[in-house]
């Protein structure tokens, strides 16, 4: 009846993930009763579950991520904790649970935090810097982001209804294969993958779509502000790559599954196949995730530079060529694999190459502060820690690069500190950045720029003693994944890691008190114009947070900067005649997306064990879903002038105020 | 005059009217069609994988038997005879579509829809007989990338036909309505993509695996 499911699936005799999961469960239900009790069940259902906004949905992706941070986060400090302890000593975590903890903290920061916060940023932003109304599927966009929630479901279910992987953030064939990896852990790593992974491709042709075909009057390419060109290169990269991890993962569910031999050690399968194909998904990938960073910063840097981007064509020129170059370097993770010298040079050339275009982008950006009026904000704070920290990670990147290098350095923790180096120092500080910067506007308050501050100091501190003795254990001859050790050598090193990782949690418990203490003061910190950074891209030209609409009337771009140059020719010539308001048609709201990932999380969660008819019934419920979908009559409704001008107005007034102060102190 | 009143009422940034450069965002039908077109490439992308994998474990056949033993040309040149022509009622079925008549748009569909149901029928006979024959997936590491390189076009072919039929029964039952015609553009897309990716699959595996 229930396949592989049975009570034995609950681990009773571990107690760190037992009552991890029962207070988690708590709290969930708490909140749930919460909000079932004080009557806001229909606002979120019909504001924020169903919604097809891309500003909701980017809100919510990016809730998901931090969310998601938190749980990544408890499994690293965790980590380093137990590395801390573990000379010639087991620890406090037994090695079957330390595996599980490394593999889901890396599936988790990279699928789940990583992944959704670059996601939820494009969409929440994207349209509005194009001048557009929405994104060009919106429906499937809230498709893709509760499949993604799926996902994440999943893996954390696996907390406290089975177990995890135990194979790493990859998992590598043959350990991943059913003959070394019985148990479900795998199971749970692949089908949540699966599953997200339809989730990051939709929203991938979404946002490829939206930037392509659904601009406003005049916003030619070479006019786009930088995240937009960032986000269609991080897409491009979506729509080529994710298809090649769903495939891999598939051929590995079939191998567990039915039997296959693809990847297996006898009957001719190939392992290194696997490996090949996971890395031509998986370098990419970084570049999926770094990219959108690399756009963030440069509206950061030129916002509060008060500078227009320095050298935009060539920043357009280095994005795409990352984007090309992205897949042909994907081999330098498995120089090991004994392909030759002339394989390893080739790719091992082809990774330094790759490395030109991102130091272009440092000096566009140094470039667009030279000589700037720089205001020191949290997200100016971010990206200048960023440009140190991801200069160094991508000096250590060179240096793996080189075959001969790697050889000694190939799965040491100083390939751990190095992607650390650029996935933190990169991804996760442009996250905070976009995160800060962009805040207000789906908000309409700012974040409280003390604590962002304070928060700020104690990630790049705490980054630099957390992982600088890493790169030194290494060196030492340190493998990566270790429960436990017997050199004496590495423990003070790894005493001082651990240590950072207590200086990054202070710095998170920042981020949560900000957050809170924003909320509370939100009045304070309230921003009537919608311009709260004197910005100058298109999404700085609508209220905070802009109505579902985005734009009374398409704005019309006649050059980069667009809002810029509208700001400066109002001033000018002063206030203009009031525009003439026509009704607006908007997609109407949907719970298809949620009710897919509904059937999705019960298919995933019955193949995972084995329970088959309730796969046959989440299948048919899906395929309902998506005919009662197609079925429906009325998509859109309409937005009425009057009601369009009341909102238009309010917002017009406020910046009217602004512009006039801002006109007296000239 | 009448830029000017327009630039007044309609252009709040005043930025004027003048080398636009892009005239603002596409029609919803080429939009529809655009991002579906994207997904298809994605899907040959998951497709590419899938060759990729055949071309390297052509060889491993474990001890077990090869393409050239176990391939039945006649049979697959049927097969292909089947989906080829399917595509071609396919097209009919988007000219019909196109001047709005239901009689020969239903017919189209179901010739289509038959066509494809045989097509799947002889790979499934096909299947069956090499399963029998001790030759299913599982025999080797050849055996494994052979079926699923074929059996996900005929799983992409089974989910084209509830697609189609869930197209005819919208048809039938709302007409041609802008909204549906889209999702016809995209069924239509889809059904030839198939073909395309059946080609791949007819040259690479079974012409070049029987000579071989």
């Amino acid at each position: 009846m229930f396949g592989k499911l049975s009570w034995a699936a609950i681990p009773i005799d571990q107690p760190i993930p037992l009552v991890t999961g029962a207070v988690v469960l708590v709290v969930i239900l708490a909140v749930l009763l919460w909000v079932v009790a004080s009557g806001h069940m229909p606002y979120l259902w019909r504001e924020w579950i169903t919604s097809v906004d891309h500003k909701r949905i980017g809100v919510m992706y990016t809730l998901l991520a931090a969310v998601m941070l938190l749980r990544g986060f408890s499994d690293a400090i965790m980590m380093r904790a137990q590395q801390a302890l573990a000379f010639q000593s087991p620890g406090f975590l037994p090695p079957e649970h330390y595996n599980q903890i490394f593999s889901a903290h890396g599936t988790i920061m990279i699928f789940f935090v990583a992944m959704p916060f670059v996601i939820g940023l494009m969409n929440l932003v994207v349209p509005l810097q194009l001048g557009v109304r929405d994104v060009a599927f919106p429906t499937l966009n809230s498709v893709g982001f509760w499949l993604t929630a799926t996902g994440a479901l999943l893996v954390n279910v696996s907390l406290v209804v089975g177990e995890f992987a135990r194979t790493g953030w990859l998992p590598y064939p043959p350990l991943s294969e059913l003959t070394y990896s019985p148990g479900v852990g795998v199971d749970y790593y692949l089908w949540s993958l699966e599953i997200s992974g339809v989730g990051t491709l939709v929203a991938g042709i979404n946002l490829v779509t939206t930037v392509l075909k659904i601009r406003t009057k005049g916003m030619s390419y070479m006019r786009m502000p930088m995240f937009c060109w960032t986000t269609l290169a991080s897409n491009l990269l979506i729509v080529a790559a994710f298809p090649i991890l769903t495939a891999t993962l598939a051929m590995l569910i079939l191998d567990r599954y039915l039997g296959f031999h693809f990847f297996t050690n006898d009957a001719g399968g190939n392992v290194m196949m696997f490996m090949n194909l996971i890395w031509a998904w998986g370098h990419p990938e970084v570049y999926i995730l770094v990219l959108p960073a690399f756009g963030i910063f440069s509206e950061v840097v030129s916002t509060f530079s008060g500078k227009p981007l320095f050298g935009y064509r060539s920043m357009v020129l280095a994005t795409m060529a990352i984007c090309v170059i992205s897949f042909m370097v994907w081999l330098h993770h498995f120089f090991t694999m004994g392909a030759g010298p002339d394989v390893n040079a080739i790719f091992g050339i082809a990774s330094m190459i790759i490395a030109v275009p991102t130091g272009v982008k440092i000096y566009n950006w140094l470039f667009t502060m030279f000589a700037g009026r720089i205001r020191f904000t949290t997200p100016m704070m971010w990206s200048i820690g960023f440009m140190v920290t991801f200069i160094i990670g991508g000096l250590t990147g060179v240096l793996v690069a080189v075959p001969p290098a790697d050889f000694l350095l190939h799965n040491s923790l100083f390939l751990v500190a190095h992607f650390h180096n650029v996935i933190i120092g990169g991804v996760l500080f442009g996250a905070f950045a976009g995160y800060t910067y962009w805040f207000p506007k789906a908000f309409g308050f700012r974040l409280h720029e003390g604590l962002g501050k304070a928060a700020f100091w104690f990630w790049l501190i705490g980054f630099y003693v957390a992982f600088m003795p890493l790169y030194a254990v290494g060196f030492l001859g340190m493998t990566r994944r270790m429960q436990h050790y017997d050199v004496a050598e590495w423990k003070p090193w790894l005493m001082i890691a651990s240590v950072g990782s207590a200086l990054i949690l202070a710095g998170i418990v920042c981020q949560v008190l900000q957050l809170i203490v924003s909320i509370r003061d939100r009045e304070a910190l309230r921003d009537l114009t919608g311009d709260p950074w004197d910005g100058r891209s298109l999404e700085w030209a609508t209220a905070s947070p802009p109505p579902v609409f985005n734009f009374a009337i398409p704005p019309i771009v006649a050059g980069e900067d667009a809002y810029w140059s509208m700001k400066r020719h109002a001033r000018e010539e002063g206030a203009s005649k009031e525009p003439d308001y026509e009704p607006i048609e908007m997609p109407r709201n949907s719970p298809t997306g949620f009710v897919c990932a509904f059937f999705a999380t019960v298919m995933g969660f019955a193949m995972i064990w084995h329970i088959w008819w309730m796969v046959i019934a989440g299948f048919i419920g899906a395929f309902a879903t998506f005919v009662v979908f197609a079925w429906r009559d009325h998509d859109e409704y309409e937005v009425p002038a009057d009601e369009v001008a009341r909102l238009d107005r309010a917002n017009l007034l406020a910046r009217r105020e602004l512009l006039t102060a801002a006109g007296s102190l000239r | 005059m009448t830029a000017g009143a327009l630039a007044e009422g309609r252009d709040p940034g005043f930025v004027g009217f003048a080398d636009l450069g892009y005239e603002g965002p596409a029609p919803k039908r080429i939009v529809t069609g655009y991002g579906f077109w994207i997904f298809l490439l994605s899907d040959m992308v998951m497709f590419s994988c899938f060759f990729a994998a055949y071309a390297v474990l052509l060889g491993q056949t474990a001890g077990g038997p090869s393409g050239a033993q176990l391939f039945n040309l006649q049979n697959v040149a049927v097969e292909t005879g089947c989906l080829l022509l399917s595509s071609f009622a396919c097209g009919m079925a988007s000219i019909a579509a196109e001047s709005r008549n239901h009689f020969w748009f239903q017919i189209a569909m179901i010739v289509t829809c038959v066509l494809g149901l045989a097509f799947l029928a002889i790979e499934f006979r096909e299947f069956a007989d090499l399963v029998a024959r001790g030759a299913g997936p599982s025999r080797s590491a050849f055996l494994s990338a052979f079926f699923t390189l074929v059996g996900c076009h005929g799983l992409h072919v089974s989910g084209g036909i509830l697609w189609l039929l869930t197209m005819m029964a919208q048809v039938f039952a709302k007409g041609f309505r802008a909204d549906i015609q889209r999702r016809f553009l995209c069924f239509a897309l889809f059904w030839h993509a198939l073909d395309i990716i059946w080609v791949a699959v007819f040259s690479v595996v079974y012409l070049l695996g029987s000579a071989a």
